[in-house]
């Protein structure tokens, strides 16, 4: 059986969920079709093959020049109308959130959503995803045909399993859709989404001023672009940072690599969006703080005299 | 402007989560339940709407147990007109089960603006309201987080990675509100004591099963027991050391 791996493109590039979507489908057995809806050819969809897709399948249209909702949804379902799938897998990320049920709904089911982990079981599958803030996880069954389903991002890390992969290009009938992007207000070039991002600095109260963020973004800088700048609600709420910063219940679920969380006390809804980070650190000068019982490493004290050492050393790492 | 709101009742996220004697739900016993944080901007949004508009209706549907009526009163103490309460004891395990009776009840009205909160807290679904808006053949926008509406023409923001997409879209529609949209207000002792007048509609409702079985619910894996590495800047050297040799992430 075939799964169905929905790529995701932004300006004519592939984006890095892809590569997971592709992994995890990969993980299901049988064979792997990718399939992403772009204007044209796609800059590094050649390279699934490296991820085990079989196939990358391109549905080309004008419309696709930014995301168009339903004019995806339409091609997508039609697709997987014809091409009778056991799974088709999303990425959880805003558009796959946005994207995902659309097609569900299309195909008659409903979606198994924010996956960190999925395994076939008989003829359906068994998926497992965090619920109630994280402290608890939900394993279910889904016995829908097909399985839809979305990953959470940076949970199935890329592993290369090369395939002599083949591509097509289909030009796609689709209508144009009342929904549709204007424009994308993109963030300041060099930014990086916290929700896309490998290591993730975040900053709490324990800043005391928006302004002292600055060295939070110096040590983001030292580690060479790999690196954005989280917030608590806290200081989102008290409008030191942008929301789109936010990591917690009301922001963004992130799990990078390395979470460093500075000045945080750990508040079940902050806990709620990074406690699935692969490697926490904390620095904190309330050795009671909540925030050392989920951290891998814990550093107590002034985090004005931590930072900036930990900046330096960094620095020196990446000479 | 004929406004339906759909919310639900979720526990409060700082509820202790203890697993029921079936290891595969919440043991409610304790537990406070609120209205899900998501669906008061989504409440919020509904009665400016109603405000600038100067007239309307604002209904809250809710599809929960009976004791969700606690929940209805909340939006109806913010502000809201009426309830309905499609009344079962368990919400559905595959969300499209309970978009279906949604939509149902939906169906028998027009309405000019349906909003959803983008994710439930509970249960972290963020697709009711899009499947909501596929049953129903209308337009959706998602993770709302700024609104401009004009006659039968709206324009929405909505976060995405690395920036903020513009979004037009026509009226009807279906939209899931992002936190940023508004500032929910707290409902006033005035409006708690009208909330008790207003009506309230139960309708006994009775989900399907679909295709989404629970397994099991489990307490996450228990991350393994950290380090204090130690005080103050002198530590650092130990925590890259660490971070370098032992947790392998630089």
């Amino acid at each position: 059986m075939t799964t169905l791996a929905v790529l995701e493109q932004r300006d004519g590039t592939l984006r890095k969920i892809s590569h997971e979507v592709v992994t995890a489908a990969q993980r299901l057995g049988g064979a792997v079709e990718a399939v992403v809806c772009a204007t044209g050819p796609v800059q590094g969809a050649d390279q699934l093959g490296k991820f085990g897709a079989d196939k990358v399948v391109t549905l080309t249209n004008p419309a696709f020049a930014r995301y168009a909702p339903e004019a995806c949804a339409q091609a997508l379902a039609e697709r997987a109308k014809q091409g009778g799938y056991r799974t088709i897998v999303f990425g959880a990320t805003a558009t796959g959130k946005d994207l995902a049920p659309r097609v569900a709904a299309q195909l008659g089911v409903g979606v198994a959503e924010d996956l960190t982990d999925l395994a076939a079981d008989g003829g359906g599958l068994v998926v497992t995803r965090p619920v109630y803030a994280g402290k608890a996880l939900l394993k279910v069954k889904v016995a829908a045909q097909p399985a839809v389903v979305s990953l959470r991002p940076n949970v199935f890390t890329p592993v290369e399993r090369p395939k002599a992969g083949t591509a097509e290009t289909v030009a796609v009938n689709v209508a144009a859709g009342r929904v549709t992007v204007r424009e994308i207000k993109a963030a300041p070039a060099g930014t990086l989404d916290v929700a896309e991002a490998q290591i993730i600095i975040s900053g709490g109260r324990g800043l005391k001023e928006p302004a002292n963020f600055k060295v939070l973004e110096e040590l983001a800088r030292a580690f060479g672009g790999q690196a954005a700048v989280g917030a608590s609600r806290a200081v989102v709420d008290a409008g030191w940072r942008a929301h789109a910063d936010q990591v917690g219940q009301t922001g963004k679920t992130v799990s990078p690599s390395l979470y460093i969380a500075v000045g945080i006390s750990g508040a079940i809804q902050h806990l709620a969006g990074m406690r699935t980070s692969k490697v926490i650190v904390a620095i904190n000068k309330d050795k009671d703080a909540p925030i050392f019982k989920v951290a891998d490493y814990g550093v107590v004290g002034d985090l004005f005299e931590i930072v900036p050492k930990l900046t330096e050393e960094i620095r020196k790492l990446h000479g | 402007m004929k406004i339906a709101v759909c919310i639900k009742r979720v526990p409060d996220s700082e509820t202790r989560v203890k697993i029921a004697a079936d290891g595969k739900s919440l043991d409610a016993a304790g537990v406070k339940f609120v209205l899900n944080p998501y669906d008061e901007f989504a409440v919020e949004e509904a009665l400016r709407r109603k405000e600038t508009a100067g007239a309307g209706e604002v209904a809250v549907i809710c599809l929960g147990p009976a004791a969700a009526q606690e929940t209805i009163r909340t939006a109806l103490a913010m502000g809201a007109d009426r309830g309905v309460l499609l009344q079962a004891d368990k919400i559905p395990a595959d969300p499209f089960e309970t978009a279906k009776v949604i939509a149902a009840e939906l169906n028998s009205t027009s309405w000019d603006l349906i909003l959803f909160g983008r994710m439930a807290i509970d249960d972290y679904n963020t697709q009711v309201g899009t499947l909501v808006a596929e049953l129903l053949g209308l337009p959706c926008v998602t993770a709302v987080s700024h609104l401009d509406l004009e006659g039968t023409k709206g324009v929405a923001e909505r976060e995405i990675e690395g920036g903020i997409e513009v979004v037009d879209f026509p009226l009807p529609a279906v939209l899931t509100t992002d936190k940023g949209l508004n500032e929910p207000r707290y409902p006033a002792l005035k409006g708690i004591m009208a909330a008790k007048k207003k009506p309230l509609e139960v309708k006994p409702v009775q989900p399907g099963v679909g295709a989404l079985e629970v397994a099991a619910l489990t307490p996450p894996p228990e991350r393994k027991e950290g380090k204090i590495v130690g005080e103050g800047a002198g530590a650092v050297g130990e925590l890259v050391r660490l971070l370098r040799e032992e947790a392998k992430v630089l």
